[in-house]
């Protein structure tokens, strides 16, 4: 099965060791992975900021990267609902293209619900000491339907105990440019997430979009939180690997 | 209402500090979304129903001319007059020349938002016309002289201590903060002017075309006596609320009263057709109607219109983060929440509230439980993007989006810029790998600290490598 791996940007000039993790635990599952080179984003920070072209320019560039791939999958909910639900709609005046986009868009996957619902992995290579809290992000959760894929992956890593939070539902804040346009409001919010994380006295946060964990990392680190670990999903079921630095 | 959206900003920052507001947001906290919850175990083909709404109202709307005709003429029919007022002002004039003919001099009344937005209380009273609110949440916000901070619950920015206080210093009675004795206190003071007044005015949440019939749902009784006891009775309400049928209304209904305030049903669900007919025993002498275009009629047939589906239930600001920690007078006019940020701009203007369409994080907890199914974060991206279009947004916010549109769509020029950049940042980042401060993201890093980057780009690192 070939593989198209979307790294998206965030990963890739933020925590490319959650690029990384995503090809391993691909491979591992016995997936040919290509990385394409000249991918870069999604187009979402344009479009949700009301630049239709941001999101046209990059699902064109999407579709000429990745459509002769039998999947892609993206290490982030977000990116893949981007992907998944707003692409076809940005071209009402082309159906060629839209039904290209729908095709591909239909074989495009965020990285858990790849491995659970369609490589059915059971085994994980993985160990982590200490428990996990885990928040869902909008993105994921409400348009793609991923909750318990992670949760299901997290109970196959050994030593991994999933600790629930009050209201793991509840949006973190970062909302992409919204978390520097109206940056009061993101802070409170991710205030309200960092207290009900830290009350269930988990070792690591952990969640499926980078965007959410640097908003959640940004704010603990700033209430003077040193210790609980922020992690994407990626790096707790790949396990821990030498840093490529 | 006095409008301050454009302020949004301000707004909220002084929200987020107000200690008071803080406090009765978190008590108020997940009330209605619990009992949401709850209530809709009771219905097992919500999707359906939901479904079916949605349907109805898009129906509604897509044939507004020729229910609202049927309407008017059902009404007329038994007695109602039917007013059509275009502008927020024309609500105003309409309701004071009633009044006026009819030597009105003191009006009673149940809720209504769309007098909101005309500013109708301030109106009638610039003439000497006496309106008292008797809904107890705008009877509160009467006494207060604050306007309503949510569509449902208006005074739910409000503690009981503050209520009590307020009841004691404006009726000179001993502060009690036991809420059966308040609400009694409330009652004491409003029955004289049931009793006294000239006129009722109440909103309408449906109007039922095959009828001619204005339903209004709700808890408190004042309803009954603002619409039956005045020998004139006045319902304002928006064009958009109209349904065809009975039979749809008992669909929406279901939804409705769930999605608000986690009921079954509501104390009260009165349809109120024309004034007292011959042999009722009761009734007003003259039944009226003021149907309010004011925006609503710009967004038929534009992508907007679903907006317009909307019931009314509050259950998108129950719901939304973003409301529930800055409250709903931040956001400045009549209609807080998802909604509102929908609604203000397209009715009062997108320049007059440049923030409310942004002022989300599209993370849908809205979409996922308005019973009408309207896409709230998508009509909130199509104010953005006009908002974009038309040159609103500051030019640092749009030249940054066309720099990042320009280097994405060119991988070359991305892959330097951003091989240079994460070095940079990591080395700003120093030991701890944290930013505290970033130029030009002082919006970020004024409260939380920005984790710098690993140093390389992925691409980079996957290219070493595999060569
Ligand atoms: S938009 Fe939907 S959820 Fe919000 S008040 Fe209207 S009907 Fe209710």
């Amino acid at each position: 099965m070939r593989v198209g791996l979307f790294v998206t940007c965030l990963v890739d000039m933020m925590r490319p060791r959650i690029g990384f993790a995503t090809l391993k635990l691909l491979q591992d599952a016995g997936c040919d992975v290509v990385v394409p080179p000249h991918q870069t984003c999604c187009g979402q920070p344009g479009f949700n900021s009301g630049d239709r072209e941001s999101g046209r320019a990059m699902a064109r560039r999407f579709l000429a990267d990745f459509e002769s791939f039998d999947h892609v999958v993206a290490p982030s909910g977000s990116c893949t609902g981007m992907i998944r639900c707003h692409y076809a709609e940005l071209f009402p005046e082309d159906p060629a293209l839209q039904t290209r986009l729908n095709a591909l868009s239909a074989r495009t996957f965020e990285l858990t619900d790849f491995l659970v619902n369609v490589l059915k992995v059971e085994r994980l290579e993985s160990a982590f000491q200490g428990s996990i809290t885990y928040h869902d992000s909008c993105s994921g959760l409400r348009e793609l339907g991923i909750k318990q894929q992670p949760r299901q992956l997290i109970g196959r890593v050994a030593g991994a105990r999933l600790q629930e939070m009050d209201k793991p539902e509840i949006c973190c804040g970062f909302g992409g440019t919204f978390s520097i346009k109206l940056g009061e409001i993101a802070t409170r919010m991710a205030d309200n997430k960092c207290q009900d994380a830290l009350t269930t006295k988990a070792d690591a946060i952990v969640g499926g979009d980078l965007g959410c964990l640097l908003n959640i990392e940004g704010r603990l680190r700033r209430l003077g939180d040193e210790t609980t670990q922020v992690l994407h999903v990626a790096e707790v079921l790949a396990g821990p690997e030498p840093d490529p630095n | 209402m006095q409008l301050t959206s454009f302020s949004f900003k301000s707004n909220v920052r002084r929200k987020l500090i107000d200690p008071l507001l803080q406090r009765n947001m978190k008590r108020f906290g997940g009330r209605f979304v619990e009992a949401r919850a709850a209530v809709m175990t009771e219905v097992d083909n919500l999707e359906t129903i939901r479904v079916a709404a949605a349907a109805i109202r898009d129906r509604s709307l897509a044939n507004l001319d020729s229910y609202l005709l049927t309407f008017e003429e059902r009404a007329r029919a038994r007695g109602t007059e039917v007013h059509w007022a275009e502008t927020a002002q024309d609500v105003n004039r309409i309701l004071i020349e009633i009044a006026q003919a009819n030597g009105v001099k003191k009006i009673v009344k149940s809720k209504s938002m769309v007098s909101e937005e005309s500013g109708l209380n301030d109106a009638v009273e610039a003439v000497g016309i006496q309106a008292v609110e008797t809904d107890l949440g705008e009877y509160i916000l009467q006494l207060a002289h604050e306007p309503p901070s949510h569509i449902i619950a208006p005074a739910i920015h409000k503690s009981v201590e503050e209520v009590a206080e307020l009841f004691s210093e404006k009726h000179h009675t001993p502060r009690s903060t036991d809420i059966p004795a308040l609400c009694r206190e409330a009652r004491e003071q409003l029955r004289p002017h049931f009793l006294s007044a000239d006129m009722g005015i109440s909103g309408g949440n449906f109007l039922i075309a095959e009828t001619g019939s204005v339903v209004i749902v709700t808890n408190e009784g004042n309803g009954r006596m603002v619409t039956t006891l005045p020998k004139i009775h006045v319902a304002i309400t928006g064009i958009e609320k109209v349904l065809p049928t009975l039979n749809d209304f008992s669909t929406i209904v279901r939804l409705l009263t769930r999605s608000a305030t986690g009921q079954s049903i509501t104390n009260y669900v009165s349809m109120l057709t024309g004034p007292r007919q011959e042999g009722d025993l009761d009734g007003p002498e003259q039944s009226h109607i003021i149907l309010v275009d004011s925006g609503r009629s710009r967004l038929l047939g534009t992508e907007m219109q679903k907006a317009l589906r909307c019931i009314r239930c509050g259950a998108c600001m129950n719901h939304c983060p973003v409301y529930q920690n800055i409250g709903g007078h931040a956001y400045g006019w009549v209609y807080p929440g998802p909604i509102g940020a929908i609604l203000t701009p397209s009715y009062v203007g997108l320049e007059n509230a440049l923030d409310l369409p942004q002022a989300s994080t599209l993370c849908g907890a809205c979409q996922v439980v308005c019973p009408v199914k309207i896409p709230l974060p998508e009509l909130m991206r199509v104010l953005r993007e006009k908002s974009f279009e038309q040159g609103l947004r500051p030019w640092y916010e749009r030249l940054s989006v066309r720099m990042w549109r320009g280097l994405a769509n060119h991988p070359r020029l991305y892959a330097l810029f951003t091989q240079l950049g994460v070095r940079v940042l990591r080395v700003l980042g120093g030991k701890k790998k944290l930013l505290h401060r970033l130029p030009g993201l002082d919006g970020w890093t004024e409260g939380r600290d920005m984790p710098a980057p690993q140093g390389r780009t992925f691409r980079e690192l996957y290219r070493k490598k595999h060569s």
